[in-house]
């Protein structure tokens, strides 16, 4: 698979360093991009990877360093700068416009006009279908985005970026909604655009997948570059070795108590999809207190939006859930939270933090009620609870009256977590709680999750992170396409399994109902 | 060789702060320009009359402004406020006039006191309407009240057919009497409707700084979907920002007819507007989750008194729009301004420190 021969390197980034005001992404990064090759560039979560492709991509200006573009040095002061100089890129979070068509949002920006400057729109239809085409993926050009499953938008994402005839193809992420006939599709159109002499640079989380169709693998950790090798050279041991590093991770160790009784269930929730189908198809679980229960899946596997159906922040969801054996017929947030369900949302900036208030005013905004004497907020006992919180979980900020958008992710992340545990939870959902943050809060956030748990939480928290679901759970379930397609005891859990299960009813066979609950 | 930049950092940062207390007191700052300004160049500006006759008229905006302030903080606009006045000056003014009229021969008349609570009645009720509209219906704020704006003041002009109710001096027989003292009446030597400013001024703030419902307001104006998930009822919060907004419009409609012991429905036309400047003047981001009941009264006095000190200087009423607006454009740009060296000043902290 891989030429004898080296290829051209087409793109180098020399000592590429890029600071944000929180944190360092990346560390005086040397990297080559090769042409007619697959690049491709692992590394954990947080590590950069994301950061370095935005630099190449010209999203993302660097701090210091120089790029050289086929020997020159280029500037790329926006996107639109490197898509000029045939640089494209596929985006891990979507960047499509769902209120336009599948052909609209593949020429945006560059929009197929006639002579008079109308757009012609049939013709960009036709030369959308030929891409589409080339995908295997059944999408009408003329489809709106909004009505198209998650692994679809993703090909459009994809079609939109092969549609560039870009010289270097930057792919991130770009299999972690498709289905494993999708993904097949999707790597003989990049043989096809090899064979072509683009250069692509992959990134991937799925090792099988780097090892199948990567030419040359570079290995980022905490913004460094660690390892820059051909892909023939090396295997999955010495690509972890790289990833990791000497040390093993530091996931806070088990300290052997044992579950009690059974604190949380949820029976049968089901949350109907606006496009058709189920979101989150019958789903049952139970939790126990002090258990650390992982719920693995990939992307658009449902997990958050179980966490939302739990918390009620659907309406139209159904099922019933359990706390400590009573029925919880309350049917919104604000009363759910008052019976001791508590949700650490995916999307910090998002969903997590109201960034333009102060740390104190986050922390507490969950929990005002506690300090309050008939309608008086008492500022004393606040600020109490304020202080103890920024102790306990080390958040490391000056003053708590400091807006909250100033500290670095995993400080805010904390003030999420301590704002969910002022509201005294029984239940904790943490929805991707590692996300986007160093290595350092990493370990504080586990060691926090597992002393909660001995202190008798039940914890669910979702991930798409194997090594985490693995080093934190007691129990771990799995859920693919809205599905709970399997529950594993620590003990009896292997990587292969979960990995399996969190494919299932992705693949082209179509008997996927045999394999469902556990 | 190396402390040399590290102190001119330390200057630079420190002039970044002293230009930023400057800038956050701009509000302020330009209230003290306007006085010392119009009080040299307006001949009986500083007179204890004059001054009071000012803060009557800053007074009704300033009511305005602060439930305008409120709505602006969670993201929202109540561009009904206007007709709000206008439609409970006429509710106060019917009142007086003709009472209730029960159908089998008798006619309710309501005495002065049951009068204002009712009219305030009138104003929470069609702010009811616009937070239903935006949280239930889902209407855009904009909207919703843009619709409610025009309603209320055909239902002005319908309740009188255009015409104004007259002479609101009431009988004594049926109790309707001293309905002027609201706007008229005096407590030790200040105007009644300065009183109750200080009053809704004071309960204003406190409930901004003081309780759950005031941080749940910045909340919702701060993130929503953030709040929603804290457990803050969002929906009911709307609510109240616009139930608060018709209640000072309530309020301002009430002075009004008191002051000119009439209701004439065109009353309250344009307000809303003033309202926002004052807000926006007063530092409340148009986007949502900032802003200060304080700012915005001294945003209302700089506005009225901008307006009055250039009618006494005999500047044409053309000129003063011109004047006003770019007062507001001005106050913004220096927000912006504002906004980064804050930006600015934070990341030089932190870099000290870390």
């Amino acid at each position: 698979m891989n030429a004898a021969i080296d290829h051209d390197v087409i793109l180098k980034l020399e000592d590429v360093s890029k600071v944000y005001s929180g944190t360092v992404a990346v560390k005086r990064a040397n990297f080559e991009v090769r042409k007619g090759a697959v690049n491709v560039l692992v590394g954990e979560n947080g590590a950069g990877k994301s950061t370095l492709m935005k630099i190449i991509a010209g999203v993302e200006q660097p701090t210091l360093g120089r790029i050289l573009l086929e020997g020159e040095e280029v500037f790329f002061s926006s996107s639109g700068d490197a898509v000029n100089r045939g640089i494209g890129m596929v985006f891990q979070e979507l960047n499509l416009f769902g209120n336009l068509t599948v052909a609209e949002n593949i020429f945006a920006t560059r929009e197929i006009t006639n002579r008079f400057r109308k757009i012609d729109s049939r013709e960009q239809e036709r030369r959308a279908a030929e891409f589409l085409e080339r995908l295997e993926a059944g999408i009408r050009p003329d489809m709106l985005v909004e009505d198209l499953r998650i692994g679809q938008q993703q090909l459009v994402e994809i079609a939109k970026a092969v549609s560039l005839d870009a010289r270097i193809l930057i792919m991130d992420e770009p299999t972690s909604a498709l289905s494993a006939a999708e993904v097949e599709i999707l790597f003989k159109v990049i043989a096809d655009l090899k064979a072509r002499g683009v250069a692509i640079v992959y990134i991937s989380h799925r090792l099988e997948e780097l090892i199948r169709i990567g030419d040359y693998i570079t290995v980022l950790r905490d913004g460094r570059i660690t390892g820059q090798e051909k892909m023939k050279n090396v295997d999955t041991r010495w690509i972890v070795r790289q990833m990791i590093g000497s040390d093993a991770k530091d996931f806070a160790k088990a300290d052997g108590h044992v579950p009690g009784e059974e604190i949380f269930r949820a029976e049968d929730i089901c949350l109907p999809r606006v496009t058709g189908g189920l979101a989150v198809d019958h789903v049952s679980l139970s939790l126990r207190t002090g258990e650390i229960l992982g719920i693995y899946g990939l992307m658009g596997a449902g997990r958050s939006e179980l966490f939302d159906c739990i918390m009620g922040r659907h309406g139209h969801a159904t099922g019933a859930i359990f706390i400590a054996g009573k029925k919880v017929k309350e049917r919104d947030t604000t009363r759910r939270i008052r019976r001791g369900l508590a949700l650490i949302p995916e999307d910090r900036q998002r969903e997590g933090l109201v960034s333009i208030l102060s740390v104190a005013s986050n922390l507490t905004l969950a929990s005002l009620s506690r300090f309050v004497r008939l309608f008086h907020i008492s500022g004393a006992k606040e600020n109490q609870a304020v202080t103890q919180m920024v102790r306990e979980l080390a958040i490391k900020v000056a003053n708590p009256a400091q807006e909250v958008s100033s500290l670095s992710g995993g400080n805010q992340q904390k003030v999420v977590i301590g704002k969910a545990l002022l509201t005294g939870p029984k239940v904790l959902l943490m929805d991707e709680p590692s996300r986007g943050i160093d290595v350092g809060a990493k370990a504080d956030v586990f060691r926090t999750m597992r002393k909660l748990s001995r202190d008798g939480l039940g914890i669910l928290f979702a991930t798409s992170d194997l090594d985490e679901v693995m080093a934190l759970s007691d129990r771990i379930a799995v859920m693919s396409n809205g599905k709970l397609t399997g529950m594993f005891d620590r003990a009896e859990a292997t990587e292969a399994a979960l990995v399996a299960a969190s494919a299932l009813g992705h693949g082209p066979v179509p008997h996927t109902e045999n394999t469902a609950h556990d | 060789m190396t402390d040399i930049p590290a102190k001119a950092a330390v200057a630079s940062a420190s002039n970044g702060s002293v230009l930023l207390t400057l800038m956050k007191a701009r509000t302020f700052i330009a209230l003290i320009a306007v006085l010392i300004f119009f009080s040299i160049a307006a001949p009986n500006f500083l007179s204890a009359a004059n001054l009071i006759l000012m803060s009557k008229h800053v007074a009704l905006n300033a009511f305005l402004a602060m439930g305008m302030t409120f709505v602006i903080i969670t993201g929202g606009i109540d561009l009904s406020v206007g007709s709000i006045v206008g439609l409970c000056g006429m509710v106060a003014g019917y009142l007086v006039l003709n009472g209730i009229d029960l159908q089998v021969g008798y006619t309710i008349y309501f005495n002065v006191f049951e009068i204002a609570l009712i009219t305030l009645a009138a104003g929470i009720l069609i702010g009811a309407v616009n937070g239903l509209l935006i949280t239930r219906l889902n209407v855009a704020p904009f909207i919703a009240t843009l619709g409610v704006l025009y309603v209320a003041r055909g239902l002005a002009l319908l309740s009188s057919d255009g015409r104004t109710f007259p002479n609101l001096v009431g009988k004594p027989d049926l109790g309707t009497t001293g309905f002027g003292f609201l706007g008229a009446g005096r407590l030790l030597g200040l105007p009644v409707s300065i009183w109750i400013l200080v009053v809704v001024a004071l309960g204003a703030a406190y409930l901004a700084k003081y309780t759950p419902l005031g941080r749940h307001i910045f909340a919702v104006g701060g993130n929503e979907r953030a709040a929603r998930i804290s457990g803050v009822r969002v929906n009911m919060v709307k609510m109240f920002v616009y139930m608060f907004s018709g209640f000072c419009a309530a309020i301002v409609g009430l002075i009004i007819s008191s002051e000119l012991m009439a209701s004439h429905p065109a009353t309250g036309e344009s307000f809303e507007l003033n309202a926002i400047a004052a807000a926006v003047l007063g530092g409340t981001s148009m986007s949502g989750g900032r802003g200060t009941i304080g700012g915005t009264i001294v945003g209302a006095f700089v506005i009225g008194i901008l307006s009055d000190g250039l009618v006494m200087m005999g500047v044409s009423s053309f000129w003063q729009m011109v004047i006003k607006g770019l007062v507001i454009i001005v106050a913004v740009v220096v927000d912006q301004a504002q906004r980064r060296l804050q930006q600015r000043v934070t990341l030089m902290q932190m870099a000290k420190a870390g």
